[in-house]
């Protein structure tokens, strides 16, 4: 069996991906096409004893390509120097859509590879009463060999096995070139020729038992779908329910999760031996490692819910209502789900935004996400909420604290679709914008596609982004544990150690310790040298030390001010510490968090780019530094500038 | 000349002609070559997007991709 790698081509909504799956399993990794930002995804098949790369490269409609993910398409068989050029090619045909499909069929069999086409999706073709006379239709095409198949339910595949086991066709025919890529008009009359040729043949080998079957009655379902207040009715409905899914649902695990790191830290604290490496184990490197589980939850269920969208082809319905009001920004009707997504957490947002295939709208999407304010601010809000507003209630029933929580959301939401506008009109493209989406049939979902979409993502999280946070996290816990010995054991020696050998005094002496360690580090003197940046915006060095850990983790804000107002790490924790923050004071007496100051950190954290989880998926999904640091630096820009505006307002 | 941007829903026209742009080649590779069967089945709300069905398939077309097939 001569064949080592093998190419899986089609066009989209086909079951080639269910054929891809049916093939390798979970045998499939993702990886990367040299050069460009477009996912590689392959998988071993075993054929007897030989085990070859199975690819699947993305769906089109044609060898020329509408966007990067089907250039790829077009750069793999336009060079046979190409590194992933294959020994053969697979062309996935949908049975009961054959004029169409039978474009790219065409277009790939006369580039002269051994050839195979796979007729699937048959059972569908024989409900809409098309039936094909095989043998005449082999005729057409004698070097392919055709392969019927139905892959959602799994059959065929052995009669796929035995045609690769046995050899494809030799091929004799001289190979074609493909035309050049620019060349449009020519492209044009190529496939209008080969249109009709196309149509010519299938008058002759396929019948189609109603003639009325090409009128297609639009079902009820689709009407629902589209309609002008059912339509977004539904779809609102399932974005609150998604929302909810990600918010609560995977509460429920990511507090497991929580738990269990945490207890594995301190087990591995109190079993091994005192000292750094024990430490940066349990506050370093576990924590870290958790801190990337805990996102798991929440990707699974949005990979959950977008698969079965997709895989029912209501994601295309979406798109179809939603078109005309994502359009003035920049975006796509797929921009939706992302978006809304990272209201909850932007990590499985920017992750999700891949399903669009416009390279500028995917990036637009991907850089606005993050302003969508995620529920790791909410632990912040809350506080600040609860420490700067008053509890006060305007027009009779309006809640002031509330409505402010309200606004921040608000703020977000707005800057988002303004700065999905500018980018609209400063990022070049040369991709046009178009929709022309294929609406396919609705149907139930296949569940093996789904589950291995999830799998396959949270696979590619913990890997790729799962690094970069492990890293950040160790680096953190270092600068957060360690400072200048010196500076750090004089204000150590400055407590005073407590007269009274109660347990209540003792751990009074311990938590004043833990805050001048705290302060006596690195990340404090960073926070201290950081402070005159900050004043402008009404911030002293302790919140500007909770800004600095807020990059592991933007909750983590509550912890870190938290350890600096030496506070016990409890449930009475936000109670206590909210009555030391109202006393604190700044060096004039005057207090610290006063409307003016917490406003401005609030909005600061609207805006601010903290999370360097989101930083890590975004270079992922981006396969660049360039896009997140400029999104760090838009945002921090941002941020600072409107701080500063609301803290000149309101003082 | 009437084009899918304007004709009625339910009627069915053949491709006349797709008239030249940066994304005709697409067009025609979608299946929207001269000669075609072509019917406009729905519309999205505000008009824009619209759903045909090209050849047996459904298709939809952003009504400035629409205009562009002249049809007869």
């Amino acid at each position: 069996m001569k064949y080592n790698k093998i190419a899986l081509v089609g066009n989209p909504n086909t079951g080639k991906t269910s054929l891809f799956n049916a093939l390798t399993g979970l045998n499939q990794h993702v990886g990367n096409f040299p050069g460009v930002t477009v996912d590689k995804k392959s998988g071993n098949l075993k054929i007897d004893t030989h085990t070859l790369e199975l690819i699947d490269l993305p769906g089109t409609y044609s060898v020329y390509p509408r966007s990067m993910d089907e250039k790829v398409v077009y750069d793999i068989f336009s060079s046979n120097t190409h590194p992933d050029y294959p020994d053969a090619v697979c062309v996935v045909v949908d049975a009961s859509n054959l004029e169409r499909n039978l474009l790219l069929f065409t277009q790939i069999y006369q580039l002269g590879l051994p050839t195979m086409l796979v007729l699937n999706m048959s059972d569908v073709a024989f409900r809409k009463g098309k039936k094909l006379k095989l043998e005449l239709f082999q005729q057409a095409y004698p070097e392919a060999a055709i392969v019927q198949t139905n892959a959602r339910l799994g059959m065929g595949l052995d009669r796929f096995r035995k045609a690769l086991s046995l050899g494809l066709p030799e091929r004799t025919k001289t190979n074609i070139t493909l035309i050049d890529v620019e060349a449009l008009e020519d492209q044009t009359q190529d496939t209008e020729k080969r249109f009709q040729e196309i149509q010519a043949l299938l008058g002759d080998v396929q019948t189609i038992e109603n003639k009325s079957i090409n009128k297609k009655k639009v079902n009820r379902l689709e009407t629902l779908f589209v309609h002008p207040i059912w339509g977004y009715g539904l779809f609102l409905l399932m974005l609150m329910a998604l929302f909810q899914l990600i918010f609560s649902l995977a509460s429920y695990p990511m507090d497991l999760i929580d738990l269990a790191f945490g207890n594995l830290s301190a087990w591995v604290q109190s079993t091994l031996s005192q000292g750094v490496l024990t430490d940066l184990i349990a506050n370093g490197i576990i924590p870290g490692i958790g801190g990337v589980v805990i996102f798991i939850p929440q990707i699974v269920l949005l990979f959950l819910f977008l698969g079965i969208l997709e895989e029912t082809g209501y994601m295309s319905r979406v798109v179809f209502i939603m078109d005309r009001l994502m359009r003035p920004f920049g975006l796509n009707g797929k921009s939706v789900v992302p978006l809304l997504s990272s209201a909850a957490c932007a990590i499985p947002g920017v992750m999700a935004s891949r399903t669009i295939s416009n390279w500028k709208e995917r990036l637009i999407t991907i850089l606005v996400a993050p302003l969508m304010s995620c529920s790791a601010r909410i632990p912040v809000f809350t506080l600040l909420i609860s420490l700067v507003i008053p509890k006060k209630t305007i027009f009779g029933f309006m809640n002031l604290q509330g409505l402010t929580f309200f606004g921040l959301y608000a703020l977000g939401i707005v800057s988002a679709l303004l700065i999905s506008i500018v980018l609209k009109w400063t990022i070049k493209s040369k991709e046009t914008s178009m929709l022309m989406l294929e609406l396919p049939d609705l149907r139930l979902p296949r569940w093996k596609n789904v589950i291995i979409t999830v799998f396959d993502k949270a696979k590619i999280f913990l890997l790729d982004a799962g690094k970069v946070i492990i890293a950040i996290s160790i680096v953190l816990w270092a600068l957060g544990t360690y400072g200048p010995s010196e500076k750090t054991n004089k204000a150590v020696k400055s407590i005073p150690f407590p007269i009274e050998k109660s347990a209540e005094a003792k751990s009074d002496y311990d938590k004043q310790v833990a805050a001048v360690k705290f302060e006596n580090s690195y990340i404090g003197i960073l926070g201290k040298a950081i402070e005159p940046v900050i004043k402008p915006l009404g911030y002293d060095w302790k919140i500007g030390i909770s800004l600095i850990t807020s990059f592991a983790a933007r909750e983590v804000f509550v912890g870190s001010m938290a350890t600096i107002y030496s506070v016990e790490a409890d449930d009475e924790e936000t109670k206590s510490l909210l009555s030391k923050m109202k006393e604190a004071k700044n060096e004039q007496g005057a207090p610290i968090y006063t409307l003016a100051s917490g406003l401005s950190l609030m909005v600061f954290y609207v805006y601010a780019m903290q999370c360097m989880a989101t930083f890590a998926v975004v270079k992922r999904e981006t396969k660049s530094w360039k896009w997140p640091i400029i999104q760090l630096v838009y945002m921090g820009v941002l941020a600072y500038v409107a701080s500063w505006i609301v803290f000149q307002i309101f003082s | 000349m009437p084009t899918l941007a304007t004709v009625k829903k339910g009627q069915r026209f053949n491709v006349k002609q797709v008239s030249t742009s940066a994304i005709t080649s697409k067009l025609v590779e979608m299946g929207l070559y001269v000669g075609q069967e072509v019917e406009v089945l729905f519309k999205a709300p505000f008009g824009d997007p619209i759903a045909v069905n090209v050849g047996g398939y459904v298709l939809s077309l952003r009504l400035n991709e629409a205009e562009l097939i002249e049809v007869a």
